[in-house]
């Protein structure tokens, strides 16, 4: 820690005692993260403005639309499917023990479309997109790209942070969509074809596990989970130390900071949306 | 190229070209603790070419960095046809970015696109020339530094050295500059193709009234292109009271400098650094 963290004690090195180094390192520290925040806050900002004042070339913003959105489809629908069937595999034991087998389709459709959909979504865009908007950012940094840029009169952020930010939060529901659904078809498929559910309950029960309110839920989330990717995998990229250790820090560090992010900000969308949702109990079924 | 005819907020005429194109005045940049450049003082007249020379670490780098408003002074001010680079909003430090064209140390090429698309990109950025006049530009310029017609679909990975550095000076020419500023332009190139360099600055200063800034360690460069030479030294092997800047002539008067320090660097010779990087190993 100590090398990263500014000094914020004026006893010189050689002089201070253990627990000032202790109180300087973990010091600094702290100033450091809230330093790092700060940055980060005024990053967003200047994106921000750039972002309502003038959109980027239709060029650059199909590219990270394809990039984000079109190859990414793949994975998230794979990794859709799996946990869909997964799900029916570690709930069957215990619905099959009490009778309830044919309500197996309202927990796995509920817990995909509310939470595992949407997180799974951002996670796999996160290591899959996050991870390459650090890595080439920060290649840009290092190799002067993103200095030529501001040279010839072009604002980087505009250039190469907007279209990104965009591309993330505006398919970031399309794939979070396509991971529900996928699971939805995974976990029907395991439970109706391989463990012999009744297809006519499975799909009665399944409606009565997501409604409208739970669907809207998982898509406003995963809006805020896409601007979390970019914004983080960007900033990252833009403040890549210099060489190929500094670009590999940059993107392990862009996905484990979103990945946490993401989490926290679940938890505190879910609980604000659950007290939301508490004054409007009667949601219909949407499925 | 762009003829100065404007004038700054006060009403000015900065056509005046008694004036300096550019100024440092009391310039300091620091990064943390660590002083790299302190109380600069230059004065860059219109046409002038000037190297800036001093080995690796003295701050030449940070200073032309500075220069174009890419790296904030810590003290002092940049003024650009008298107006202060400080006092520039948004949009006009962008104007006055586009009156530079910057040679990257290693070209700084966008690898994402075609080597077309790079010398394009500063004219698109603009975006008020058609893709023909465009097209028709960006290889008269690559004609210009010698490349062929060829090149034009390739990506910079694709290019030797040499060739990105062309390009780098292409993409730097397109906007018709004022004021080109080299970094280490003949770096890592072999001798002959770092005349190659050498003669296209010369000759690029000969087709166009333009003003050089040639920040460079290669003697035969700050020789051969250079009318006026500036010797820069790390401000943590100077004295409080010396001066960053040991050298402020023209090149023939290098030899016969009275510093000691600048007659080594120009003679190439190792002197007392031998020791005293043998006393930093062993602390």
């Amino acid at each position: 820690m100590s090398e990263s963290a500014a000094s914020i004690s004026s006893i010189p090195a050689d002089e201070q005692t253990p627990f000032v180094r202790w109180v300087n390192d973990w010091g600094g520290a702290v100033v450091d993260g809230i330093v790092a925040i700060g940055d980060m806050a005024i990053f967003t900002w200047h994106m921000l403005r750039w972002m309502f004042s003038r959109l980027p070339s239709r060029g650059t913003v199909l590219i990270n639309f394809y990039q984000v959105g079109a190859l990414s489809l793949p994975v998230v629908a794979l990794t859709g499917t799996f946990i869909g069937m997964v799900l029916a595999v570690q709930s069957y034991a215990q619905f099959h023990a009490i009778g309830l087998d044919s309500r197996l389709g309202a927990v796995i459709n509920g817990t995909l479309v509310k939470e595992l959909g949407p997180v799974l979504a951002a996670t796999m865009l996160a290591g899959r997109v996050g991870g390459a908007m650090a890595a080439v950012l920060g290649t840009m940094r290092v190799t002067e790209q993103i200095d030529a840029l501001t040279a010839m009169g072009a604002d980087p952020i505009h250039y190469l942070v907007v279209p990104r930010f965009l591309a993330c939060i505006l398919l970031i529901p399309a794939l979070t969509i396509m991971a529900d659904f996928m699971g939805i078809v995974g976990g029907y498929f395991y439970s109706v074809v391989i463990l012999g559910i009744d297809h006519a309950a499975y799909l009665n029960h399944s409606r009565e596990g997501v409604t409208g309110f739970d669907l809207f839920s998982g898509i406003f989330k995963s809006i805020f989970f896409g601007g979390i990717i970019a914004i983080v995998s960007c900033y990252r990229g833009f403040h890549c130390e210099p060489g190929a250790d500094g670009v590999g820090k940059a993107a392990t560090t862009a996905f484990v900071y979103s990945f946490v992010l993401i989490l926290a900000v679940d938890l505190f969308l879910t609980i604000v949306l659950n007290s939301i949702y508490s004054l409007y109990p009667n949601g219909t079924s949407f499925l | 190229m762009n003829a100065a005819t404007e004038t700054n907020d006060e009403g000015t005429d900065i056509s005046d070209l008694n004036r300096p194109l550019i100024e440092a005045r009391n310039v300091s940049v620091q990064f943390d603790t660590q002083k790299i450049l302190s109380n600069i003082n230059v004065t860059i007249q219109r046409g002038q070419t000037v190297a800036v020379i001093g080995e690796s670490g003295c701050g030449k780098t940070v200073f032309m960095k500075t220069l174009i408003g890419l790296i904030c002074p810590t003290a002092g001010h940049i003024l650009l046809d008298g107006i202060d680079l400080n006092a520039m909003d948004q949009e006009q430090i962008t104007l006055a970015r586009r009156r530079f064209g910057f040679v990257f140390q290693n070209a700084a090429l966008f690898d994402s696109m075609s080597i077309f698309d790079n010398v394009a990109f500063p004219l698109r950025q603009i975006k008020k020339i058609s893709d023909q006049e465009t097209s028709e530009r960006v290889l008269q310029h690559l004609a210009e530094v010698g490349l062929p017609k060829n090149v034009t679909r390739k990506r910079p990975a694709e290019l030797s050295g040499g060739m990105r550095k062309r390009v780098g000076l292409a993409r730097a020419l397109i906007l018709n500059p004022e004021v080109l500023v080299y970094d280490e332009p003949t770096t890592g190139l072999d001798p002959i193709m770092s005349d190659v360099i050498n003669e296209l600055i010369l000759e690029t200063r000969r087709r166009y009234p333009v003003t050089s800034v040639v920040v460079t360690h290669d003697m035969r460069t700050a020789r051969k292109v250079a009318d006026r030479v500036l010797m820069f030294y790390p401000r943590t092997r100077l004295l409080d009271e010396e001066a960053q800047i040991l050298f402020d002539g023209s090149p023939s008067e290098l030899e016969n400098a009275e510093d000691r320090r600048v007659r080594q660097f120009v003679r190439g010779e190792a002197g007392e650094r031998l020791n005293e990087l043998a006393q930093q190993a062993a602390f």
